[in-house]
C-alpha cells in the first residue's frame, strides 16, 4: 500500500483541502514513511478480536423527545462569514 | 399481466428498487432538541448542534429510535437489538458537519416484506432490504441570487427513517402502488405524516432494464421524487431512456439523476459528486444503540391494525367486497371513518353510501375527508333512516345532499322537509286506486299481457306520493290490485 | 505582593477563607504575572476585564460566605474549550474569530464552583503536536529554558497550560489529553497534569480531535490542587452521550492513605533502548520510593505496547478527518473565496486554514477510511486497541496502580524536532496506552536531569479507580519532594 501523487491528490479532494501540485509529490513521501510505520500493525494476529470503538461501559443514553432548544438564529448565524436575512450563503451549488 | 417493455429489438424487463426516506413523526429532532416543525423562518429551528459548532454533540431522541422500530414491526421485518450509528463523510453545502449521521453496516431494522395490490386484482409481496434512521440534511436555496446559494438549516438533524426494498418492483405501477402502500402503513402506524408536498415522504428510484433472464442491468439512481406522480413518470421516462441508449449500441452509466418535472425527462446530475467515498466509520460521539426484546414486544402489543389486517376482516367479517375493503383502508382516516359510521348497522350498506355516494360528493367538492361535513355519526344515523324504512333509498339521496350542503342531520332534514316514507296500507291502496283510475287503458294493456307496464304503475303511484311511499308496499300492493 | 504566586490552590483557598487575601488581590498577581512573562507565549488571550469581574464576584461570595470550592481560584483555560462570549481558534487560522454563543460543561463546572477565568492559553492546533508547535500563535515555551540558550518545548498539546502554570501565571488550568496532550507537557514542564478516566470529564463545548479518545483535564502545580480541580472539573452530563454515569471515588481520603500494601505494576516493555538515562534511573527511583511506603513492586507485561502509537495513529486522524470537516468556511471561522464553486471555496479556505500538521492527519485519516482500505487500517487499528485493553484489564486484575516513565526524552528545543513527524510522535510513546484504554493515567513532576530539567513519573490504575492514581501520585510527590522553580517563573527575578 503506497501512496503517489495520484492518490495524494484524490485524498486531498475528498478532504476538500487544496494541495499545490508541486508539494504532492513531498506529500507522498511524508505519507508514506507515516503508514510505513503504521504497517508494523500487520504483524499483530487479530483473529478473532473484535474492534473496540468505544470504551465506555455503558449503552447508548437515550432523551425524550421535547422541544428544548432552536429559535436562536441570531446567534447560528453570529459567526458566519456571509449571510442574508437569517440563511447563510455560499458561492452557487449548481445541481 | 406482462410488465415486459416492447423495444425494437425485443421485450425489455424493468427491474426498480426503491429508497424511501420518510420523516420520522416527533416533536424534536433525532439529535437535538430544537423544533421538527415545518415552515418556520430560515435558521429558526436550529440548535447549535444542528449547526455543527465546534464542540456540540449528539444525543438520541427516544421517540425516534421507537418510530423505527414501530415501522419495523409494521413491515414484518426483523429488529436489530443492537445497531450502530456511522458517519457518511461528504461535503455539502447543507450539511454542517460534514458527515451524515446514518446506519451502514448494522441498521436497526432489517429484512421484511410489503404487499401491493394492482388494479388488475394481483397483488405482489415486495421485499424489505432494511429500513435505518439518519439525520435529515439543511436546505438550499439556489434560485434567490445569480451567483450565490442560501442555506437553511431547519430541516438539517430531522429524524428519517430510510427504507430500503429489494430490487423486486417491475414497472412504474408496481413503484407507484408501493409507494402509496407504504405511505399507508407509516401513517397507520403514525410515525410519519406521509406528507409528500412538504417533503416528509421522499423517494429515490433505482432503475435498470434487461433482457428477460439476463443479468442485473446497470442501474441509475433518480434522486429526490416528492410524489406518487412523478416516481411513476420518472420510471417510464428512465425505462425509455435506457432501452434507447442501449439499442442505439450506448451504455448505461450508473449515475444519479434528476427528474425535471416540466420535461418530464430525467438528467444527470451535474454537480457529480468526483468518486462517492462516503468513509463510513462508527461514530464516537455515540455507542451503540441497544434495547431489549421485551421492549419490541411492548411496541408489537400497542400496533394498530394495519391495512392488509383490516382489509381481510372487512371481507371475512363485513361481508364486503375486496374492492369496497382495499378503498376503505387505503388510508386510515377513511377506515377509522368508516368504523365508526359502520358500527352496530348494516356494514354493507355504510360501505356503499361511503364509497359511492361520500366520495363522490366530496370528489365533486374538492374536499378531503376531514373536510367533510358529514361526520361518521351522521352517515350511521342516515342508514339507519333507510334501514328503518323511515325514508326510502330514493329519498335518502336528496336527504344525503341536503346534509351535505348544510351540515344538518338526516332526522332534522326528514322533519322539517316532512319526507317521512309513507307505509300505511289504505294511504297507499288509495293512491294506487287513483293511478289506475286515471290510466284504465293502461291497466287493459298490462292485464293483457303487457308485463312492462308494472314499472309504469309503480312510477306513478312513487310520483303521486311525492317519492315517500314505501317501494316494497307500492310493488305488493300493485300486484294485488292489477291481478 | 508576589508571594501570593508562590501558594497552592489548597493553601490560596485557606488564605481566601481566612481573608488573608482577597480574590480580586489574588487574580491581579496573576494577570500581572501573565504580563510579566509574555515572553512564554503561553496566553493567546488574557482576558483582563472578565477576570476581575469575577474576581469581584468571589469576593461578594467569600464574604457572604457562599463560597464554592475553587472560589477565587485564577484560573487558564486551554484554547480548545469553547468560552461564551470569549474567542475560541483551537489555535488555528481557521477558527480565528470564533465567538462561541455557549460555554463548555466542564469550564461552566469550574466558574459555577468559583473559579476565575485568567484567559485562553496556547496550544497545538486542534490540540494535534507534541511541542505546542503547531499553534497559528506560535509555541509556548517551556519556562525551564535557560534565558540564554535555545528556548525548549513546553509539550504539547496543551503546552501553554503546562507554561502557565509552571511559570506561575496561572493557579490552575484545563487541558486536553487525546494521546498525552497533558501528562507531556506536564513532565516537560515539571508540573501535575492529569487525564481521567474517558467519560469522566465531558466533552460538551470542547473543540473535537479525536472523539474516542480526548478527555479533559486539570493542571495544577501539587497532586492535591490536581485533586481538588479534578472533582470540579468532573461529572455526568447528558448532553455528551460518552458521559459516565458513576460517582467520584474520595480522592482526599484516599491520598491520606498511603500505599501500604498496595501492588504497583512496572510494565517490562516500557524499557526502551535510547531512553534518557536519567528518566530509567528516577523510574527506578520511583519504585524503591513506594517500596519504602510499603507498596509492592511487581513486574508486569503489556505485550501490546508498541503497536500502541501505530494504532493511534490511525484511530486519531481517521476521527480528526471526520471531525475536521465542519470547518469549512460556511458557519463560522475563516473563508477564502477562489474559484467561484462551493468546492473551490471549500479547498481554498481549509487550505488556508489549517496547518502543515492538521493536513497531514486529515490526509492520512481519510486515507485510513476510504474505500479499500478501511479494513487494513481502521478496522486492524480498532482490533489492536482491544488488545491494548485486554492488556491493562489483565494487568489491574493483579496490580492496583502502574508506574512507568511520563516520557522518554526530557524538554527539547524547539524546532528541533519538526523535520520528521514520527520522531514527533514517538514523544507519546508512553502516554498513548492509556488513551487507548480510556484508563486515567497521571504525571507527576519527581526529579531533575543533570541539565537541570524536570522529569516527570506516571501512574495509570484501572478505569473509574482515579482514587487509586492518585494515592500513588502523592507518595511519589512527598517522597521526591520535588520543588523546583523554573528560571522564568513570574515569582522569579530573571523571567
Ligand atoms: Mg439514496
Ligand atoms: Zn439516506
Amino acid at each position: 500500500m503506497s501512496v503517489d501523487n495520484n492518490t495524494v491528490k484524490k485524498i486531498a479532494r475528498l478532504a476538500r483541502i487544496h494541495v499545490d501540485e508541486d508539494r504532492r509529490e513531498a506529500l507522498a513521501g511524508e505519507l508514506n514513511a507515516i503508514l510505513s510505520w503504521i504497517e508494523q500493525l500487520e504483524t499483530v494476529d487479530t483473529d478473532n478480536v473484535e474492534p473496540l470503538a468505544s470504551v465506555t461501559g455503558h449503552s447508548l443514553p437515550i432523551r425524550d423527545d421535547m422541544v428544548s432548544d432552536g429559535n436562536r438564529q441570531e446567534q447560528v448565524i453570529a459567526n458566519a462569514p456571509e449571510t442574508t436575512s437569517g440563511f447563510f450563503v455560499v458561492p452557487k451549488v449548481v445541481e | 399481466m406482462s410488465n415486459l417493455v416492447q423495444g425494437q429489438t425485443g421485450e425489455w424487463e424493468v427491474v426498480i428498487g426503491m429508497e424511501v426516506h420518510a420523516q420520522v413523526t416527533s416533536d424534536s429532532k433525532l439529535f437535538s432538541g430544537s423544533s421538527t416543525a415545518f415552515g418556520a423562518g430560515p435558521n429558526q429551528n436550529v440548535s447549535l448542534v444542528d449547526a455543527a459548532m465546534p464542540g456540540m454533540l449528539p444525543v438520541i431522541n427516544g421517540t425516534c429510535v421507537r418510530q423505527a422500530i414501530k415501522t419495523g414491526l409494521g413491515l414484518k421485518a426483523d429488529i436489530n437489538l443492537t445497531s450502530v450509528f456511522d458517519r457518511k463523510n461528504y461535503f455539502y453545502a447543507d450539511l454542517p458537519q460534514g458527515y451524515q449521521i446514518s446506519q451502514f453496516k448494522h441498521p436497526i431494522v432489517g429484512e421484511g416484506v410489503l404487499t401491493i395490490e394492482l388494479s388488475d386484482g394481483s397483488s405482489h409481496v415486495i421485499g424489505i432490504e432494511r429500513l435505518h434512521l439518519e439525520q435529515d440534511a439543511g436546505k438550499s436555496l439556489h434560485d434567490q441570487h445569480p451567483s450565490k446559494s442560501y442555506i437553511d438549516l431547519n430541516r438539517s438533524g430531522v429524524a428519517l427513517m430510510e427504507i430500503v426494498s429489494k430490487p423486486d418492483l417491475r414497472s412504474a405501477e408496481q413503484a407507484g402502488a408501493y409507494i402509496k402502500k407504504l405511505r399507508s402503513i407509516l401513517r397507520y402506524l403514525g410515525t410519519c405524516d406521509g406528507n409528500m408536498e412538504e417533503g416528509s415522504l421522499r423517494a429515490d428510484v433505482n432503475v435498470s432494464v434487461r433482457k428477460p433472464g439476463a443479468p442485473l442491468g446497470t442501474r441509475t439512481e433518480t434522486k429526490n421524487l416528492n410524489s406518487v406522480r412523478f416516481i411513476m413518470q420518472s420510471i417510464d421516462a428512465e425505462v425509455e431512456r435506457q432501452i434507447e441508449v442501449i439499442e442505439g449500441g450506448g451504455e448505461i452509466f450508473q449515475e444519479t439523476r434528476l427528474f425535471d418535472t416540466s420535461t418530464g425527462m430525467t438528467r444527470a446530475m451535474r454537480s457529480k459528486e468526483d468518486a462517492h467515498d462516503y468513509r463510513y466509520f462508527p461514530d464516537p460521539d455515540l455507542l451503540p444503540l441497544t434495547f431489549t426484546q421485551n421492549y419490541v414486544d411492548q411496541i408489537a402489543a400497542e400496533l394498530p391494525e394495519l391495512p392488509d389486517d383490516l382489509r381481510v376482516r372487512m371481507v371475512n367479517d363485513y361481508g364486503l367486497s375486496s374492492y369496497d375493503a382495499a378503498v376503505l383502508t387505503e388510508e386510515r382516516e377513511t377506515a377509522l371513518f368508516y368504523e365508526k359510521a359502520s358500527i352496530g348497522r348494516d356494514r354493507k350498506i355504510v360501505a356503499n353510501w361511503m364509497s359511492v355516494e361520500l366520495f363522490g360528493a366530496l370528489n365533486k367538492a374538492g374536499k378531503t375527508l376531514a373536510e367533510s361535513p358529514i361526520t361518521p355519526v351522521a352517515l350511521g344515523e342516515l342508514v339507519d333512516l333507510i334501514t328503518d324504512g323511515t325514508i326510502s333509498g330514493r329519498i335518502a339521496k336528496d336527504v344525503f345532499a341536503d346534509m351535505f350542503e348544510t351540515g344538518k342531520a338526516a332526522a332534522n332534514i326528514i322533519e322539517s322537509k316532512g319526507l317521512k316514507q309513507v307505509s300505511d296500507t289504505g294511504a297507499i291502496e288509495a293512491m294506487i286506486d287513483k293511478v289506475i283510475a286515471e290510466n284504465q287503458d293502461k291497466v287493459d294493456e298490462y292485464r293483457n299481457g303487457k308485463d312492462k307496464l308494472f314499472g309504469f304503475f309503480v312510477g306513478q303511484t312513487m310520483k303521486l306520493s311525492g317519492g315517500q311511499a314505501n317501494p316494497g308496499m307500492v310493488n305488493q300492493l300493485l300486484k294485488n290490485k292489477l291481478k | 505582593m508576589s508571594d501570593l504566586l508562590q501558594l497552592s490552590a489548597v493553601e490560596a483557598r485557606a488564605a481566601l477563607a481566612s481573608k488573608k487575601c482577597t480574590a480580586t488581590e489574588l487574580t491581579q498577581s496573576y494577570l500581572d504575572a501573565a504580563v510579566q512573562t509574555e515572553a512564554l507565549n503561553n496566553y493567546v488571550q488574557l482576558t483582563h476585564d472578565k477576570a476581575l469581574e469575577m474576581a469581584a464576584a468571589s469576593d461578594v461570595r467569600l464574604q457572604a460566605g457562599t463560597a464554592g470550592p475553587l472560589e477565587g481560584i485564577p484560573l487558564g483555560v486551554k484554547d480548545l474549550f469553547c468560552t461564551e462570549g470569549v474567542e475560541t481558534t483551537a489555535c488555528s487560522a481557521i477558527l480565528k474569530g470564533f465567538v462561541p454563543p455557549y460555554e463548555s460543561t466542564v469550564t461552566s463546572k469550574l466558574w459555577a464552583d468559583g473559579a476565575v477565568m485568567l484567559g485562553k492559553l496556547n496550544c497545538d492546533e486542534f490540540a494535534m503536536g507534541s511541542a505546542n508547535e503547531t499553534s497559528v500563535f506560535g509555541p509556548a515555551v517551556n519556562p525551564w529554558s535557560d534565558s540564554n540558550g535555545p528556548n525548549l518545548a513546553a509539550g504539547g498539546s496543551s503546552g501553554g497550560s503546562a507554561s502557565a502554570i509552571a511559570a506561575q501565571s496561572a493557579l490552575l488550568a484545563t487541558g486536553t489529553d487525546t494521546g498525552g496532550s497533558i501528562r507531556q507537557p506536564a513532565a516537560f514542564c515539571g508540573v501535575v497534569g492529569m487525564k481521567p478516566t474517558y467519560g469522566r470529564c465531558s466533552r460538551w463545548g470542547i473543540v473535537a480531535f479525536a472523539s474516542s479518545l480526548d478527555q479533559a483535564g486539570p493542571f495544577a502545580r501539587t497532586v492535591a490542587d490536581s485533586a481538588l480541580m479534578f472533582s470540579s472539573m468532573a461529572g455526568f452530563d447528558a448532553k455528551d452521550s460518552t458521559s459516565a454515569n458513576s460517582p467520584l471515588p474520595d480522592l482526599a481520603s484516599a491520598m491520606a492513605a498511603g500505599v501500604k500494601g498496595m501492588k504497583i505494576g512496572i510494565p517490562v516493555e516500557y524499557q526502551r533502548d535510547g531512553m534518557d538515562a536519567a528518566i530509567t534511573t528516577l523510574w527506578e527511583q520511583g519504585q524503591e520510593w513506594l517500596k519504602d511506603a510499603g507498596a509492592e513492586i511487581v513486574p508486569i507485561s503489556l505485550p501490546h505496547t508498541a503497536y500502541a502509537l501505530p494504532c493511534y495513529y490511525i484511530i486519531a486522524p481517521a476521527e480528526a478527518s471526520s471531525n475536521l470537516a465542519r470547518y469549512d468556511g460556511v458557519r463560522y471561522g475563516q473563508r477564502v473565496e477562489e474559484g467561484g464553486s462551493l468546492d473551490d471555496m471549500y479547498e481554498a479556505s481549509r487550505a488556508a486554514g489549517f496547518g502543515e500538521e492538521v493536513q497531514r492527519r486529515i490526509l492520512i485519516g481519510t486515507y485510513a477510511l476510504s474505500a479499500g482500505y478501511y479494513d487494513a487500517y481502521y478496522l486492524k487499528a480498532q482490533k489492536v486497541r482491544r488488545l491494548i485493553r485486554n492488556d491493562f484489564d489483565a494487568a489491574f486484575a493483579d496490580v492496583d496502580a502502574i508506574l512507568t516513565p511520563t516520557t522518554p526524552s526530557v524538554a527539547f528545543p524547539l524546532g528541533v524536532k519538526q523535520d520528521d513527524p514520527i520522531t514527533m510522535y514517538l514523544n507519546d510513546v508512553f502516554t498513548v496506552p492509556a488513551n487507548l484504554a480510556g484508563i486515567p493515567g497521571i504525571s507527576v513532576p519527581a526529579g531533575l536531569s543533570s541539565d537541570g530539567l524536570p522529569l516527570g513519573l506516571q501512574v495509570l490504575s484501572g478505569a473509574f479507580c482515579e482514587e487509586k492514581m492518585y494515592q500513588v501520585a502523592q507518595v511519589i510527590e512527598t517522597q521526591s519532594g520535588f520543588s523546583g522553580a523554573p528560571q522564568r517563573a513570574a515569582g522569579r527575578a530573571n523571567s
